[in-house]
């Protein structure tokens, strides 16, 4: 096996163990005895997802995509701040 | 162990190819970057399984959020400087490095966010419940 199949062979390896991961994590979501621990494993599987995204554009050699993981990140970050926000007020705007 | 030793061997391989094509003009990365980059990628990965096992594993919300704000972070970040080794100084190279600076800016605040959202919620801890 030569040095590119290796490299290939690599990151769609780390990418499947990292998809792994983030399926592992909905363990949390559907099973989680309170709702704040549903909250940590979602922001957990944002941020499996924005290593799935990283992963992808290093094996497609597609720079573009290291911007959608930067976008992926800030949405997960919104997502949690704001059901931190819903759980201790109940409203996220008064 | 095997994976390091394959990588080892990957960049012996990839040693000698480049001696043999040093007179072509270099289309695409020398073989010891993507070396690196494959290094990185590997050790985010290991440090995302750390993570989510910790969440799988460990009793009480707080501990969870303990396990897997900094390790899934340290992970994450692995995997942009991969990025960044692979892309560059400049262009999407500089989106991975300031990808990493919001990743170490936000993840621990939404862990707080989150810990005192519990701590309201009047979650207890593990060993503090009756």
């Amino acid at each position: 096996m030569n040095a590119p199949e290796l490299y290939h062979l690599v990151l769609v390896a780390c990418g499947a163990i990292a998809a792994l991961c983030a399926l592992a994590c909905t363990y949390r979501v559907v099973v989680g005895p309170t709702v704040p621990d549903r909250a940590v494993a979602l922001d957990t599987i944002s941020t499996c997802v924005v290593g799935i995204v990283v992963v992808h554009a290093l094996e497609a050699d597609r720079s573009f995509f290291v911007l959608v993981a930067v976008m992926l990140a800030i949405v997960g970050f919104v997502t949690t701040v704001v059901a931190a926000k819903y759980l201790t007020e109940g409203a996220i705007i008064e | 162990m095997s994976l390091a030793l394959s990588l080892g061997t990957a960049v012996a391989v990839a040693a000698t190819e480049g001696a043999g094509e040093a007179g072509h003009a270099a289309a695409g990365p020398s073989a010891l970057r993507l070396a690196v980059v494959a290094a990185l990628v590997v050790v985010g990965t290991f440090f995302l399984c750390v993570g989510t096992i910790g969440l799988l594993r460990f009793p009480d919300v707080y501990n969870r959020m303990h396990a897997t704000s900094k390790a899934t972070t340290l992970g994450a970040a692995s995997m942009f400087l991969a990025g960044f080794v692979r892309f560059g100084p400049f262009g999407a190279g500089l989106t991975s490095l300031v990808g990493i600076v919001f990743l170490f800016v936000t993840a621990p605040t939404g862990a707080h966010l989150i810990s005192r959202a519990a701590r309201k919620l009047d979650v207890e801890m593990y060993g503090e419940e009756e």
